[in-house]
């Protein structure tokens, strides 16, 4: 957590001056410090719960009230249960989402690129084309492509997901990336082509290397729609070999649920860890890729 | 000059790709599913030319009522909870924490970023009646008051679903509408100071008409993905008990895959599409002309 707290806002009324505050606006400052302590107890304590769950036997669930401590604290036995078919699924995940991020990430830089450096009419159409896609509703496409991809014989493998995530990734990386490149002067990508180099070449050598930064955040905020994505990923997969950790989980769940807590709180615990690693060390940059995200789409 | 840029093979190989992928996986596909709506059947059985049976059903369908009153329901309520509370709380990082509001910010803002099976699941447990009282129904019978069954009365349901997806999204809506506040200009503020504003005065007359456009652009976002909203309540109350929490989008899952139906999926499909539509551009429209008349 210490990640967190050492980024700092740089807004905010001199420290001096707060200091000197007399002692009766302090006391009447408790109400909201009261508050904010809820905010904190709402946000924070189900995710300990979570956590110090996945950590119980199912002796302790039964017989013990909800809030205890677990009696064991190195009891990983619910992780070993769960692990054993939480990890195929996490793979699925991986092989799925890693490489249509990719895919996106490329070709939709590419098209920013085109759409907002190069100059050629119906470049401004082609870019509210690709804002339709982030408007119409995931529903309006799952009938057709899953047509397509029974007929053409791929349901039984996790092209459906690829091909589906890297087509739904592209919107929002085009329109973002058309936004990046906005703020950048032609002159740059004219200038680098001066030297006989096309620009191709100075699309990869100049334009990719200025943009890291901002591919890199876009490249974040995809991966969290793409992993946490549940609509396509039930359509597409109809055997359990192929399931995605979050159509995994469900799964899982229903067949331990009810009877078994342990191993479905230390599932649900180990889909929370992954995410909460990459936003420990990565919070800022999501924060702002996902509002920045927000506004222009 | 103007060759480099406007280099036609440049632009098809930058821009072909792309544009292939998005027209195949998604523009050609949302076309073909308005093909769909004229038809019945799907993959296995073939499909069959109806018409427009597919939209008389549509207004026949006793399911299909309450899934848009449901629809629409939960849409206002979520937006509305996510909009005041995120609101409340970009007013809370600005006005009362300042300078140290980063590490709340950041918190409140994580289970944006959690997959919503793992919050729904989370909540499932939290909310738990039976077999076993989950943690929400333990504090109440500390308090004295009996467990009640969340997920299995209609009306509670309802309840835990909008507050998971307030949970969920009120951190994001707070740093949005608090970086609205960054564009408020210092003297702005300080002239109102000056004034005499302060409390509830300044937030009411200067800060709160301010943050309007900001508001009203989170407003049309939170309503755009609540009106379609499909994996929390796919995953919390499976669109249950019996078909009370059920919107658009679960309806028209059932009824394409379920009920084996592409082309009647896919005229409900079209109906969302619509809804979606036509809820943005009066939101717009009506932001857009309220914003004439403040600068003329």
């Amino acid at each position: 957590m210490s990640t967190i707290t050492a980024t700092s806002s740089s807004t905010g009324t001199p420290i001096r001056q707060r200091r000197s505050t007399p002692l009766r606006r302090r006391l009447a400052r408790i109400p909201m410090y009261v508050v904010v302590a809820i905010v904190l107890v709402i946000f924070v304590y189900p995710l300990i719960w979570l956590l110090l769950g996945s950590l119980k036997t199912q002796d302790e669930f039964l017989n013990n009230p909800t809030w205890a401590l677990p009696e064991n604290w190195l009891n990983f036995s619910n992780y070993v249960t769960a692990w054993s078919s939480v990890s195929k699924y996490l793979l699925n995940s991986v092989l799925t989402v890693i490489p249509s991020l990719l895919i996106a990430l490329l070709i939709g830089t590419a098209a920013g690129f085109a759409l907002e450096v190069m100059i050629f009419r119906g470049r401004r159409q082609i870019l509210l084309l690709f804002l339709v896609g982030i408007m119409i509703p995931g529903q309006m496409i799952l009938l057709p492509l899953f047509t397509v991809y029974f007929t053409a014989g791929l349901s039984s493998s996790l092209w459906p997901l690829i091909i589906t995530y890297t087509a739904t990734a592209l919107p929002l990386t085009v329109f973002m990336m058309a936004t990046y490149f906005h703020a950048i002067p032609r002159e740059i990508f004219e200038a680098s082509t001066l030297d006989g180099a096309g620009i191709i070449r100075s699309f990869f050598s100049v334009a990719l290397p200025m943009m890291r930064n901002a591919i890199f955040t876009i490249a974040l905020v995809q991966f969290f729609f793409l992993w946490n994505d549940l609509l396509i990923a039930l359509t597409f997969t109809t055997d359990d070999s192929l399931r995605t950790i979050q159509v995994g989980l469900l799964n899982f769940t229903g067949r331990f649920g009810v009877v078994d807590y342990g191993p479905t709180f230390a599932a649900i615990c180990i889909n929370v860890i992954i995410i909460l690693v990459l936003y420990m060390f990565l919070n800022q940059r999501v924060v702002k890729g996902l509002t920045a995200g927000a506004v222009k789409g | 000059m103007k060759s480099v840029l406007g280099d036609k093979r440049a632009i098809a190989l930058l821009l072909g790709p792309a544009l292939l992928v998005y027209t195949a996986v998604m523009l050609i596909p949302m076309l073909w599913s308005l093909g769909y709506t004229f038809f019945t059947g799907n993959v296995l059985k073939g499909f069959t030319f109806v018409g427009l049976s597919n939209f008389e059903r549509l207004f026949t369908d006793p399911n299909v009522g309450p899934a848009i009153i449901f629809t629409l329901k939960y849409a206002l309520i979520v937006t509305i909870g996510q909009i005041v509370l995120g609101y409340l709380m970009a007013l809370l990082y600005q006005f009362f924490l300042k300078g140290s509001s980063s590490f709340i910010r950041t918190l409140v803002f994580f289970p944006v970023v959690l997959p919503t099976v793992a919050v729904s699941l989370l909540f499932q447990k939290l909310f738990e009646y039976a077999p076993q009282n989950g943690l929400v129904n333990s504090v109440l019978n500390l308090m004295g008051i009996g467990s009640i069954d969340w997920l299995g009365d209609p009306k509670y349901a309802f309840v835990v679903l909008a507050i998971m997806d307030i949970w969920r999204a009120m951190g994001f809506y707070g740093v949005l509408l608090f970086t609205g506040f960054l564009d408020i200009p210092d003297d702005v503020m300080e002239a109102a100071r000056l004034d005499g504003a302060s409390g509830w005065k300044l937030v009411r007359h200067v800060v709160f008409p301010l943050s309007l456009p900001v508001l009203i652009s989170s407003a049309i976002f939170s309503i755009n993905g609540t009106l379609k909203v499909f994996d929390s309540v796919y995953a919390l109350t499976g669109g249950g008990p019996g078909s009370a929490t059920t919107p658009l989008t679960l309806l028209m899952y059932r009824k394409a895959f379920a009920g084996g139906n592409y082309g009647y999926g896919s005229t409900i499909a079209l109906l969302l599409t619509i809804m979606c539509l036509v809820v943005t551009v009066v939101i717009y429209r009506t932001n857009s002309s309220n914003s004439k008349e403040e600068a003329s």
